[in-house]
């Protein structure tokens, strides 16, 4: 047989094409649901581990139904609109105007029964997208817990976004300075400023990963502050009225 | 086919030739660029060499098996097709298996399409001998990337961030009480290069063969 004749050529390069992709998509098809259920579960999981639940992957199912309380999907002015907010791709919204956007926001109960409420972040990285969920206390201010993760940075350098050193400091920072201004909370090159409550260590060698971080929190949670302000209204409302109440009693 | 035959001399120096006289790394120089970007910690060097191995084998035996067959002047798309379809069944089966795993890795998959040892030696040896032979070759030339990649991480990791394995060693010998502190250079590309330089450099004092002389 002589395999240099161009329609041999032609023909070898036709079935095998055929072959490779057959063979692929049907590989792709039969792996997809595994595939998508780990996804889920690890979003379920970093959801969790923003409030300092820490559970195994194949359990964060059980964990997520008692935890987060509440799903939200609300819209930049804080109204709040229909659909379900764990099955919004934020890739996706990211996209659109910001007036178009929907954002999902999670509410979780603790343990001590005060609520948390998780904003889930994403942005850019050196090489690709970034993510995140960042829990802020019932004090819209405090911050309970963050963690982050990424697609494809650099291992060693802005890939250790993903690791307890660096997320552990956002714990306690508040993203609202003394005049109730909104400040975020900023990665910084160099190290935080001493007793800053709005500055976190940046990782050395990765710093664009690091101002991604930064960027994204600052870029998210700006989005959600109607909604959030409007909740903290509500909560001091209530306050003053239980204290008018209790007062009057007396 | 006898059981000699299956080891024979010839066969035993495929494998063990790419380990250090013929090293892929340390002699041909290939596959320095995947040797900079994965080597900062030992954990996705282990597992990119795991990668590694197994679609070098994979793709020398499956082009091997085809060599008769394969149209000489599309030979090189073949072998792109072989090698880039192992990787994405590689990388599939790792995210619906083992999910931690495909994390680790992460890019690194696709870095092993580029990954110009697999190729080259689909080129050079694949191509012209029997699946054994080649299965033998791949292993070897894998092996060989392998522990350059694994022992220049070991540096790498140990002196840069006094971690192996993700395990603090010289935290645990107590070293930083006398005054010692990690090397932040070791963690940036460049310190590789001069990594991988050193194990050149050694391995040339020991194996004087490999000097070349103009």
């Amino acid at each position: 047989m002589n395999v240099n004749k161009n329609s041999y050529t032609i023909g070898f390069a036709c079935v095998m094409v055929v072959f490779v992709a057959a063979l692929l998509a049907s590989m792709s098809i039969q792996l997809t649901p595994l595939q998508d259920r780990n996804i889920e579960l690890e979003k379920k999981q970093n959801i969790l581990q923003s409030v300092g639940v820490i559970v195994d992957r194949d359990e964060s199912e059980k964990y997520y139904s008692q935890f987060i309380k509440e799903e939200l999907v609300i819209d930049n002015n804080g109204e709040i609109l229909d659909g379900s907010a764990f099955d919004i791709d934020l890739g996706d919204e990211l996209k659109k105007d910001i007036k178009n956007q929907k954002l999902p926001l999670y509410i979780s109960m603790l343990e001590d029964s005060s609520e948390c409420y998780i904003i889930p972040l994403r942005g850019k990285g050196l090489w690709g997208p970034i993510w995140g969920y960042i829990a802020l206390k019932e004090d819209i201010n405090t911050v309970f817990g963050a963690v982050f993760a990424h697609k494809s940075e650099t291992p060693g350098l802005g890939a250790e976004i993903n690791q307890s050193f660096f997320q552990e400091p956002f714990r306690d920072k508040l993203i609202f300075d003394e005049n109730n201004e909104f400040v975020s909370i900023t990665v910084k090159k160099g190290g935080a400023t001493e007793g800053s409550m709005h500055e976190v260590d940046g990782i050395s060698g990765g710093t664009i990963t690091s101002d991604g971080v930064t960027d994204m929190i600052k870029e998210r949670v700006s989005r959600y502050i109607p909604y959030l302000e409007q909740n903290k209204l509500v909560e001091i409302d209530s306050t003053i009225i239980t204290n008018l109440i209790s007062q009057l009693n007396e | 086919m006898s059981k000699n035959s299956l080891f024979s001399k010839k066969n035993k120096s495929l494998l063990t030739d790419p380990l250090d006289d013929n090293n892929p790394v340390t002699v041909q120089v290939l596959g320095i660029c995947s040797a900079l970007a994965i080597t900062v910690q030992l954990k996705p060097a282990v597992v990119m060499a795991l990668s590694v191995i197994f679609v070098m084998c994979v793709a020398n035996v499956v082009v091997s098996l085809m060599r008769n067959f394969i149209p000489s002047r599309i030979r090189i798309i073949v072998q792109l097709v072989v090698i880039a379809s192992l990787v994405i069944i590689v990388d599939e089966v790792l995210k619906a298996y083992v999910y931690d795993v495909s994390k680790e890795l992460s890019v690194f998959v696709g870095l092993i399409i580029t990954n110009c040892i697999i190729m080259g030696r689909l080129e050079a040896f694949a191509l012209a001998n029997s699946p054994w032979e080649s299965f033998l070759d791949g292993l070897g030339n894998a092996f060989g990337y392998g522990w350059i990649l694994i022992a220049v991480a070991f540096f790498r990791e140990l002196l840069g961030a006094g971690t192996l394995y993700g395990y603090p060693v010289l935290e645990k010998l107590g070293v930083y009480e006398l005054g010692y502190e990690n090397n932040g250079m070791m963690i940036l590309p460049p310190m590789a290069l001069v990594t991988v330089g050193v194990i050149i450099w050694i391995q040339r004092m020991r194996n004087q063969k490999l000097i070349e002389t103009n």
